[in-house]
């Protein structure tokens, strides 16, 4: 292989497993660090520069960081990322001065934002503080869009989402709320310079087909759009049985809330095998927590009404049968089961919907009916409009919208300076020494052997009452300690300097983990079939070096690293060094690389 | 400030035949200095013996003093252990072989612990061909003490002090071979692709088994002018070959170009089948490795590898024909065996 090179920032992010996985790419070993010294403040503003949410998201987000962390390959669970980061919004403190200024002479542009969810609030954050005029349109009462009308309370306290929404509204937004806007057409005939849609995926799926749906209309609802009637306070009880249609989230977020608001028999009733279930597997535990049975291969057949009132559900139970590809298929069984119920939520996926985009403003809409958007950019081809969050790309989580509307800010932000929206500035990166003296690091090296530590929750029977009491009450400052100690430091990153080795193997004989190894050089499958320990996770690079004196290269597998700094402590010649890796996503008003590359001519 | 070994190892250890890991052979986390060849030792004995699928119960470790002396207590945790007198390994060693002929010795020693301070003591255990691995953590000074000189530097080679030695030096293969040992070799610790191969035929070996290993000392010793430095043994190093360590059970499949490989069958049953680098090697002719060993000398090089080998020298067991069981495993049966033994004894006299 070719010596790995380690001046692409990519290489050394990829090795942070959790940041390479994180749609918005948080920095999350450095701000575990900060959790663990205290310094909660601190470990927030890292936070927030990235997500924007750290105390919704230290909630509520998916956490693909967690399933990517690399403790979970040493040890049986990842880190607790997601609450950890909710430590750092719990203990911070007063941040509001550390909030970005905004500017009082504005630039001249001026933007609208429709919608007030996650992505939109993203590009005004970005944007305010370069002293753009911004207008955001909202159908709902507050800000915060899904955020406020699809997560329930009890998992969501409005005061939080109230905090972090208003950190920027309060940044001279001029908020328009209980506006549904219902022409882009009209809006773009106004004086904006630019529109970004960040209208989410409004539509809930229905079983528009399925027999006696008209006659039980009265007691049939759309989970998304029931959630957000009883989050604004329009419903308030449902029927003593309640089933909940459909294995996402927004199914467990509607069986939850119904156990709080009347219902007593809830049960969630899937058409696929549990196993296949897309609900983030925490999600489904907190619901069985709470007695919910998940019934599975149960697909929908009726609604079975009795004068004109619906009285129960008949389903068919189903066989998933996987053919050669793995391609499932959901084989009828023939066997019908009644379930009576008085109400009946349809939790069975949401559609993007843009019945307010006229089709003739230069804006093209492509499969599925969905606008055309660039993945990079996020224009869409009439160059003034761009797109995020789920209106862009369809449904996905909050994490990635406040990614797309990272990006997105920084197009509208090149766009309407001129400048060419593909022209767009590299990620920033700093590797510096965390060496501090004999056997002293910056970082606390020692590996913890705690295993993940459990966030309490609020006594069963008080959650159930009151559907705005949280259920989880979050770990204690002890508790944070503990688990952010368990984090590896894969930021600090173990770099290696071919001139200096003496081949002692010094580091191979003390690594823990047997990463290291001084072998002849070949292929990457050659290399990884001759090293010390199995290497057989692809994903996970070989981090190889030049040719040393012995004509041997040196070979480490990246995949069980622990970053404990051992393969540095026992190097006579610092041939090892561990250095921490920063790797910030560049933000808007940073200008393009063709200017950034000029800048370092000069 | 923390320089502590995690307690997390890679996920998918291999496992050798008797369920252990590597992590199984481990002991305490190195106190000796960053880069010492010392430490390249002790994996490769912990790999050896991991290999080998010995249990750790089994073996005793024994050493002197020195840095050399101190590693027993980095590999092996769950081993016997006996860290001795300086120089007096070989008495300790001898003793406990005699009561106990069971376990696998691995005595532990450095250039000074050996050829200086232990020079009498190693002569001796060497012609009594004790049932041992002996293996000198070879790196011409005496690191423990800041540096000095010891016997086995080379004379005009120079350490971190820079003043050349003005003595000749102590060949240990030499001595050893001269004195009777039934295997002799020499190895460097920047090379475990020969070192542990000959770890686990020297284990596999019966009587006395040297293995003297050049082991670079970075804080003392590791100078341009240094003989035992490791880009020195790097750019003077010449193996005898390279071998395989057949263990019993496998069955030998590869075929290899005749003339150049020999094979030689231990005493275990176990076999070592070399790949001649030089054919004038004779591995059974004590003549044949001084020869090749004064020859590579005289050329500046350091010969490597297997030197000598007899597997069918006696040990000391046979040669005092001891009982062939441990003592602790010998009844009141065996031991007071009663008057119709003793009559037959007294009768023999008369």
């Amino acid at each position: 292989m070719k010596p790995t090179d380690i001046q692409n920032p990519e290489y050394f992010h990829k090795v942070v497993d959790c940041q390479y996985a994180c749609p918005a790419h948080t920095p999350v070993p450095e701000y575990i660090r900060l959790i663990a010294r205290g310094r909660y403040s601190d470990a927030y503003m890292i936070n927030w520069e990235s997500n924007v949410f750290p105390g919704v998201l230290g909630r509520t987000c998916d956490r693909p960081c967690e399933p990517a962390c690399r403790r979970g390959r040493v040890d049986e669970e990842p880190v607790a990322i997601c609450r950890l980061k909710r430590v750092a919004a719990d203990f911070k403190d007063d941040i509001k001065d550390r909030m970005p200024e905004i500017p009082s002479q504005k630039n001249g542009k001026k933007v609208a934002l429709i919608g007030g969810g996650p992505a939109s609030l993203t590009v005004a954050r970005d944007l305010a503080p370069l002293g753009y005029e911004l207008d955001l349109y909202d159908a709902q009462r507050k800000g915060g869009g899904f955020m406020r009308s699809q997560i329930p309370s009890f998992r969501l306290p409005e005061k939080v989402l109230d905090e972090e929404v208003n950190y920027i509204l309060e940044m001279g937004i001029s908020a328009h709320f209980d506006q549904y806007i219902s022409s882009l057409k009209e809006i773009l005939e106004k004086d904006y310079d630019a529109v970004f849609v960040g209208t989410g995926a409004p539509r809930g799926r229905d079983l528009k087909k399925l027999p006696g749906r008209e006659e039980g209309d009265a007691n049939i609802h759309v989970g998304i759009e029931w959630l957000a009637n009883v989050a604004f306070e329009h419903t308030k009880t449902i029927g003593e049985k309640v089933l909940v249609l459909g294995g996402g989230n927004t199914a467990m977020d509607c069986c939850r809330t119904s156990k709080r608001i009347g219902g007593k028999d809830v049960r969630v009733v899937v058409r696929s095998p549990k196993s296949d279930m897309k609900a983030s597997p925490w999600e489904i535990e907190d619901a069985e927590h709470e007695d919910i049975p998940i019934y599975e291969n149960h697909s929908p057949k009726e609604f079975v009404t009795k004068n004109g009132k619906l009285v129960g559900m008949n389903f068919e139970i189903v066989e998933a049968v996987y053919d050669d590809n793995g391609k499932r298929s959901l084989k009828p069984t023939g066997e019908v089961v009644f379930m009576e119920c008085d109400d009946v939520l349809m939790a069975i996926g949401q559609e993007n919907a843009f019945p307010w985009i006229e089709r003739d403003i230069g804006l093209e809409f492509g499969e599925w009916d969905m606008p055309v958007v660039d993945e990079k950019t996020f224009q869409s081809t009439n160059p003034k409009v761009f797109f995020g969050g789920d209106a862009a790309f369809g449904p996905e989580n909050i994490i990635t919208a406040v990614a797309h509307g990272h990006q997105a800010a920084i197009s509208i932000d090149l766009f309407l300076n001129g400048k060419n929206v593909h022209d767009r500035l590299e990620p920033g990166t700093t590797l510096f020494t965390q060496k501090m003296g004999f056997h002293e690091w910056t970082y606390d090296n020692a590996i913890s052997d705690d295993d993940r530590f459990i966030v309490p929750l609020a006594e069963k029977t008080k959650a159930l009452s009151d559907r705005k009491l949280e259920v989880e009450l979050g770990f204690d400052l002890k508790q944070a300690y503990d688990e952010a100690e368990r984090c590896l430091n894969c930021d600090i990153q173990t770099v290696f300097t071919e001139s200096k080795c003496i081949e002692c193997d010094a580091c191979v004989d003390i690594c823990p983990t047997d990463c290291i190894n001084f072998i002849s050089n070949g292929d990457e499958d050659d290399l990884r079939s001759r090293l010390k320990a199995p290497a057989d996770n692809k994903t996970q690079d070989l981090y190889v070096s030049d040719d040393l004196k012995t004509g041997r290269v040196m070979v480490k597998d990246e995949n069980v690293c622990l970053h404990c700094g051992l393969c540095s402590e026992r190097c006579p010649t610092s041939a090892w060094d561990m250095q921490k890796f920063l790797y910030s996503v560049t933000k808007a008003g940073k200008g393009t690389k063709e200017e950034a590359e000029l800048e370092c001519t000069k | 400030m923390s320089y502590i070994r995690p307690n997390i190892r890679h996920p998918q250890l291999p496992v050798n035949e008797i369920g252990f890991t590597r992590a199984d052979y481990e002991g305490a986390l190195s106190t000796l200095c960053a880069g010492c060849g010392h430490d390249s030792i002790s994996a490769s004995i912990l790999q050896s013996c991991f290999e080998l699928s010995i249990e750790p119960h089994k073996v005793a470790k024994m050493s002197g003093i020195g840095c050399s002396s101190k590693t027993p207590a980095y590999f092996l945790g769950n081993s016997h252990g006996f860290n001795s007198v300086h120089g007096r390994m070989p008495s300790v060693a001898t003793g406990a072989n005699l009561a106990n002929r069971d376990l696998v010795y691995i005595g532990v020693s450095g250039d000074g612990d050996t050829a200086s301070i232990g020079m009498g003591q190693f002569a001796h255990v060497v012609r009594r061909n004790l049932n041992m691995v002996y293996i000198v953590m070879n790196n011409g000074c005496y690191g423990l003490t800041k540096g000095q000189d010891s016997a086995t530097a080379d004379r005009g080679s120079a350490s971190k002090k820079g003043v050349p030695n003005p003595y000749s030096s102590i060949d240990l293969c030499e001595t050893a071979i001269q004195l009777g040992a039934g295997f002799v070799a020499r190895s460097f610790s920047g090379d475990k692709e020969q070192l542990i191969p000959l770890i686990k035929a020297a284990i596999s070996h019966r009587g006395f088994a040297l293995i003297d290993v050049v082991s670079p000392c970075v804080t003392f010793n590791n100078t341009a002018k240094s003989t035992k430095s490791y880009d020195h043994v790097r750019e003077h190093v010449n193996a005898t070959g390279t071998f395989d360590f057949v263990p019993l059970k496998e069955e030998i499949t590869t075929q290899y170009e005749p003339g150049k490989t020999e094979e030689i069958t231990l005493h275990d049953g176990s076999a070592i089948r070399l790949h001649k680098a030089t054919e004038n090697l004779d591995f059974n002719s004590p003549r044949s490795a001084m020869n090749e060993i004064e020859k590579h000398k005289e050329k500046g090089e350091i010969l490597t590898g297997l030197l000598y080998l007899n597997p069918q020298t006696p040990d000391t067991h046979e040669l005092l024909g001891t009982t062939n069981k441990p003592l602790n495993s010998l009844t009141e049966d065996a031991l007071i065996p009663g008057k119709k033994v003793l009559d037959t004894i007294n009768e023999s006299f008369q």
